[in-house]
């Protein structure tokens, strides 16, 4: 069975390590908050501007200056601090947040993202997601397996325009989790149910698929 | 030195056709709300703004942009608005999108006497396209130059009459930076306190930066996207 968002979330929750800092982009990623794993502690940076991020307030204590970057309605854990945009993105800049999880229309092999604009439709902009893909050291993509077309999103070479080039690490998807090493996806592990054949034909990139490969333990 | 003045009009004085503002806020968070309303009873056209969106349709900046008086636009997001999209689409208005981190530090670096810095992000996007690439450690980085602004308007939680601003939470996001990078900088505050009331350790942006401040008659502060849960 392939895995829906939530699943997706949970599997990507088990990447968290004891005292991280985290960017969740919008989307699946927000959901990885959800699931963090028991007995470690990690903290969710916005790039707006906090560090601390905590669940949604309760209906009546919403704060209208109080958002985070999708500008919904937050609150603030104990021991969060706030700050401007620039130190914001200094602490991104600076590799001082330790992984980034974010969505994307295409993943390239050799770990090259497009998830901002399509040719031809309104473009919103790219937000903070070009800074945060150029600067972490580890990123991962949370992301359906194929497009709503049914073509894979999982390329040799992306065709949309690129947000960043050579960053992408590792890509969790619906059926699968890859890796991207040495110019090709690794598939490291198969959604509960989903046949390797499967995670084959639906990856246009140059796969490395080993012997034996274990299904995600969600 | 005294930086009150008394209402929007007397802080907008001056501001003319053509020229560049810079407008704080993320969203509809932390904007200057008063400063936008009078703008739009002014009437200035073909403004250039620096903003990291664009409002609403119906509110932020989306009131500058319904009365057609931008010009050109310098964001990094700008969905949320069927009236941007329009003009954007027919040509009406320009716009200049730019990474946020990117966007943030060239406010900061017009403020700060620095022409121009590199930067990772958007190296091998179009946003490099024309600029300078140099390798620092191993990885290329892009040249992007300082913005600076005829008048930068900013929104502060606490403001006292030398200048001296506090923000409040997440709506502090561009206000520091654009506030550093104003020619002249506006600042409305919802509270507006004689100097010496507020804690010198506690100060987000020293009074330097600021040459008028008011008082905000009035706070909407709308909410973009209500997101809540229950108490069960």
């Amino acid at each position: 069975m392939a895995l829906d968002k939530t699943g997706i979330a949970k599997r990507i929750a088990q990447e968290l390590q004891d005292g991280w800092y985290v960017n969740l982009g919008i989307g699946i990623p927000t959901l990885v908050a959800n699931y963090i794993p028991e007995g470690i502690e990690v903290e969710f940076q916005s790039e707006n501007g906090i560090l601390g991020m905590g669940p949604f307030p309760f209906e009546g204590e919403e704060d209208p200056d109080l958002i985070n970057a999708g500008k919904q309605t937050i609150t603030a854990r104990a021991g969060a601090s706030f700050f401007d945009s620039a130190m914001s993105f200094a602490m991104i800049r600076g590799q001082h947040v330790q992984l980034t999880v974010l969505g994307a229309m295409e993943v390239s092999q050799n770990g090259d993202i497009a998830n901002w604009k399509i040719p031809g439709k309104m473009v919103k902009g790219m937000g903070g997601a070009m800074d945060l893909v150029a600067s972490a050291d580890n990123i991962i993509v949370a992301m359906m397996h194929s497009n709503k077309a049914g073509e894979s999103k999982i390329l040799k070479n992306c065709t949309l325009p690129l947000t960043g080039v050579g960053c992408v690490k590792k890509v969790v998807t619906e059926l699968a989790v890859l890796e991207i090493k040495d110019g090709k996806f690794h598939l490291i592990e198969r959604a509960p149910g989903v046949s390797v054949e499967e995670i084959i034909s639906k990856t246009e990139g140059d796969l490395v698929v080993p012997d034996f490969v274990p299904e995600m333990q969600l | 030195m005294n930086k009150v003045v008394k209402d929007p009009a007397a802080a907008l004085d001056g501001i003319q056709d053509g020229m560049t503002l810079m407008v704080g806020g993320f969203g509809l968070c932390g904007i200057p709300e008063n400063s936008i309303a009078e703008l739009v009873k002014m009437g200035t056209k073909n403004l250039t703004c620096i903003s990291n969106n664009a409002g609403v349709d119906d509110f932020g900046l989306g009131l500058l942009l319904q009365a057609k008086q931008v010009k050109k636009m310098i964001s990094s997001y700008v969905g949320e608005n069927d009236e941007f999209e329009r003009q954007m689409l027919s040509g009406e208005l320009e716009v200049d999108l730019i990474p946020q981190g990117s966007l943030a530090e060239r406010c900061r670096a017009g403020g700060a006497g620095i022409p121009a810095f590199f930067t990772p992000a958007g190296y091998g996007t179009e946003v490099a396209e024309g600029k300078e690439v140099r390798i620092f450690n191993g990885k290329p980085h892009i040249l992007e130059s300082a913005l600076t602004a005829d008048y930068a308007i900013v929104k502060a939680w606490k403001g006292d009459t030398e200048g001296n601003l506090i923000y409040k939470a997440t709506a502090r996001n561009f206000n520091p930076m654009m506030a550093m990078a104003g020619k002249i900088t506006i600042a409305e505050v919802e509270e507006l306190v004689p100097a010496g009331t507020l804690d010198p350790n506690q100060i987000h942006t020293p009074g330097i930066f600021v040459q008028r401040i008011f008082q905000g008659e009035k706070f909407e502060k709308r909410i973009e996207q209500r997101t809540v849960r229950s108490k069960q």
